[in-house]
């Protein structure tokens, strides 16, 4: 029978402190030198390997090289086909930044956040919340928001084309209130109808994001609130409402980056961005330039600066919208 | 110095370091290109063509025939891969060098963009090269040649564009069927209003308004190509569009958006088969797909003060065939381009798919087809006066600068036409010349 030694610190005493470089003495100087570079469980490092290598191949390397040839004058050649590729310093930057058309693409980006972002976040919470509750044909209205969201641009544009176009239910149903030139094609109403479009179509999502969240608000608060007396609204502001915070800061988040990058309803929906540019948006700008004109050093000196302003915009959301909590 | 520090480090400068090894390895990816004496190799090849049904078929039967007398040059051949446009897709494949040897869905358009990425094998320099593009095109090859005289291009089949009405819409308007007044501009918005207030058909015609630069192909080109007696967007780095024909054009089409005649929204299917609109810009391959569902008739485009049709010029429509860098075997690729474009094989294009070969004389060179196919006999007439885009550098963007100042002064009337277009001129002299 074996003694079974109770090597538990007493409360008082101080653990035994290795003397400082013991392991490396153990596993001698080459071993340390390994563990230095590989850590103590070198598996990580190939568990995290394709993930590395993903995150190298399809988001640093084409970021790096945007920025690389955003300061050059560059166009894609054949293989074997060398040609100089002057560095240019901020020409393409200052040829961007100086273009009415690329300052204004930004004005439009920024029109639909101003939309988008909020009507998102309030729509998806409310009906998040509405959906969490124990109403009838709960799962079909689930699924029938959510629908909007897996169904491609493409397809969904036909619906609204019908719906907001000239002669559509809606011009029918506002009668003489109706703007004129139409919704699409009218020069101030174009960027709000592709913000209305894009809610909609993104709602489903979102609302799944919320209703995930709502699950983790503790049951006892509402129990809490009820006691003291609190209303619905009270309890919606007082409870809900910081009880999804970091979600909503997630929501805030991936609206304003989805609208950043806004392309396919401007495409399909404004007849590629018009009526006369009223909808264009930097990405759009991009594909026009980079890809049909064969200028990816101006796409990608539009592509850089989005970026940064997408990364100011949402720094600064964080911090408003719940960035202590996430 | 922590003992943790140096560690962590050096496990961020092992991920580093794979990374810059996953970029090196696709770095890797891109490689080859011709070898000097591909220029006369022999052996297999692929080809890419269009993905419309009836090009399938003739593209089909040509290359069965090859392979049958050819089985040590087998051709291989797929449809163009699915993208948001052809040139999309080949400028890709180009990039990475994996496009075929020849493609049967080249846009003129494109050809100086893909000759600047090294994409494109001067076919100027096979022996027979100038000499078969030109005895085969006659005086039209000539407009697909670069600045510098070489072909890139062989210029192989034309769509010239005229305008399609339906019959019925005409009838329920009041105008004559078989001889619309559609030949000067106020014959035709005299026409238009008619079949508007007469409700006959929502709109009179519906181009599309949307902003890509190919757009003004189907709209203002055409009736420039007429106006103007055959002159191009751009001649010798200088833009014409900003005369006296250009502005005749602009102000046609203005009126037709301002009077409503023509639809400036995005329209979800085919105006014209939907009746949506009574006339329609389009070419010969219009009339398979028209068939049996619109009674039609054609007629030229209009100009101002009308003139006669044999003299009347159109937008070409044209694709043609290149010869891309990526292939090896080119000595095969040129044999089986001269094999597809032969008289016979010209023949079964135009049997299989209504497209016009690009021969002088069509009308007498396929006399029997068009005896028996009569409703493409004024197709082929206008093949032979066909106004094709002007092959310069920055050609898309110089379109796409048109295109912009089109929609704000024509379509949507937020800029006047000689301020639009006085701008646009001057921004597409400076694209022409540069290089």
């Amino acid at each position: 029978m074996t003694a079974i030694v109770d090597r538990r610190p007493d409360p008082g005493e101080q653990p035994e402190v290795p003397a400082a470089g013991s392991a490396e003495k153990r596993s001698g100087h080459r071993g340390g030198l390994r563990t230095r570079i590989i850590g103590k469980q070198p598996i990580g490092i190939l568990l995290v390997a394709p993930y590395a290598v993903f995150i190298a191949v399809v988001f640093a390397f084409p970021l790096g090289f945007a920025i690389w040839m955003s300061f050059h004058d560059y166009y894609f050649t054949a293989p074997g086909v060398t040609v100089p590729h002057p560095f240019v310093g901020f020409d393409n930057y200052i040829a961007v930044l100086s273009n009415p058309d690329v300052l204004a693409s930004f004005v439009h980006v920024a029109i639909f956040l101003v939309i988008n972002v909020p009507l998102t976040v309030g729509l998806s919470l409310v009906l998040a919340v509405a959906l969490n509750q124990a109403i009838r044909g709960r799962t079909f209205f689930r699924a029938a928001y959510y629908v909007p969201y897996v169904t491609a641009s493409v397809a969904v544009v036909g619906v609204w084309l019908f719906l907001f176009g000239t002669d559509g239910l809606v011009n029918q149903i506002l009668g003489p209130l109706a703007p004129d030139p139409s919704w699409l094609v009218n020069s101030t109403w174009a960027m709000p109808s592709i913000a209305l479009f894009v809610t909609w179509k993104q709602l489903g999502f979102f609302i799944l994001l919320y209703l995930a969240a709502l699950q983790n608000v503790p049951k006892e608060l509402y129990e809490s609130a009820s006691v003291d007396g609190a209303g619905s609204w009270t309890t919606f502001r007082s409870v809900t409402v910081p009880g999804v915070r970091p979600a909503s800061a997630l929501v805030v988040l991936l609206a304003i980056v989805t609208g950043a990058n806004l392309f396919t309803e401007p495409y399909l929906l404004t007849n590629g961005g018009g009526p006369d540019g009223a909808s264009t948006t930097p990405v759009l700008l991009m594909y026009q330039q980079g890809i049909e004109q064969g200028k990816p050093d101006i796409a990608s000196a539009i592509g850089v600066v989005l970026v940064i302003v997408v990364l100011i915009i949402a720094l600064a959301s964080r911090r408003f919208a719940g960035g202590r909590e996430s | 110095m922590t003992p943790t520090r140096p560690s962590r480090r050096s496990r961020t400068a092992l991920v580093a370091a794979m990374m810059a090894g996953a970029l090196a390895l696709t770095a890797c990816g891109s490689s080859g290109g011709a070898s000097s004496d591909a220029a006369t190799a022999k052996g297999p090849i692929k080809i890419w063509y269009s993905n419309n049904a009836t090009e399938i078929a003739w593209g089909k039967q040509v290359v069965e025939a090859w392979n049958t007398a050819n089985p040590d040059q087998t051709v291989t051949a797929e449809e163009l891969p699915a993208g948001k446009s052809s040139e999309e897709v080949i400028g890709a494949a180009i990039t990475a060098g994996t496009e075929p040897c020849l493609i049967y869905n080249t846009s003129p358009a494109a050809v100086p963009g893909f000759q600047k990425q090294g994409g494109l094998i001067d076919l100027s320099s096979f022996a027979d090269g100038t000499s078969y593009i030109e005895s085969r095109s006659g005086d039209a090859a000539k407009q697909y040649a670069s600045p510098d005289g070489h072909y890139f291009q062989l210029p192989w089949k034309s769509n010239p564009v005229m305008i399609f009405y339906n019959k019925a819409v005409m009838t329920a308007a009041g105008v004559d069927p078989e001889n619309p007044p559609l030949a000067t501009y106020d014959e035709f918005l005299a026409t238009a209003k008619k079949i508007v207030d007469s409700k006959a058909a929502p709109y009179a015609i519906y181009p599309s308004p949307s902003s890509q630069f190919y757009q003004s192909w189907f709209d203002f080109y055409p009736l420039f190509a007429a106006e103007s007696k055959g002159k191009q967007l751009v001649i010798d780095g200088t833009s014409q569009f900003n005369g006296p024909e250009g502005l005749a054009v602009n102000e046609f089409w203005q009126q037709i958006y301002t009077d409503k005649l023509a639809g400036n929204e995005a329209y979800n299917g085919d105006s014209f088969a939907d009746a949506k609109a009574a006339m329609a810009i389009v070419g010969p391959w219009a009339i398979s797909v028209y068939d049996g569902k619109v009674d039609w008739g054609v007629v030229p485009v209009p100009t101002s003060a009308g003139m006669p049709a044999d003299e009347i010029n159109t937008f070409s429509d044209a694709k043609n065939v290149a010869m891309y860098a990526a292939c090896t075997n080119q000595g095969t690729a040129w044999d089986f381009l001269k094999f597809s474009t032969s008289k016979e094989q010209d023949g079964q294009l135009l049997t299989l798919t209504g497209q016009m070969p690009q021969r002088p004389d069509l009308p007498t060179t396929y006399a029997e087809y068009f005896a028996a196919n009569p409703s493409y006999t004024l197709f082929a007439e206008q093949a032979a006066r066909t106004v094709e885009v002007p092959n310069v550098q920055n050609s898309v963007e110089i379109w796409q600068t048109f295109r912009d100042a089109y929609s704000s002064s024509v379509i949507f009337g937020t800029n006047d036409i000689p301020t639009a277009m006085s701008a646009a001129a001057t921004t597409i002299d400076g694209l022409a010349k540069a290089p």
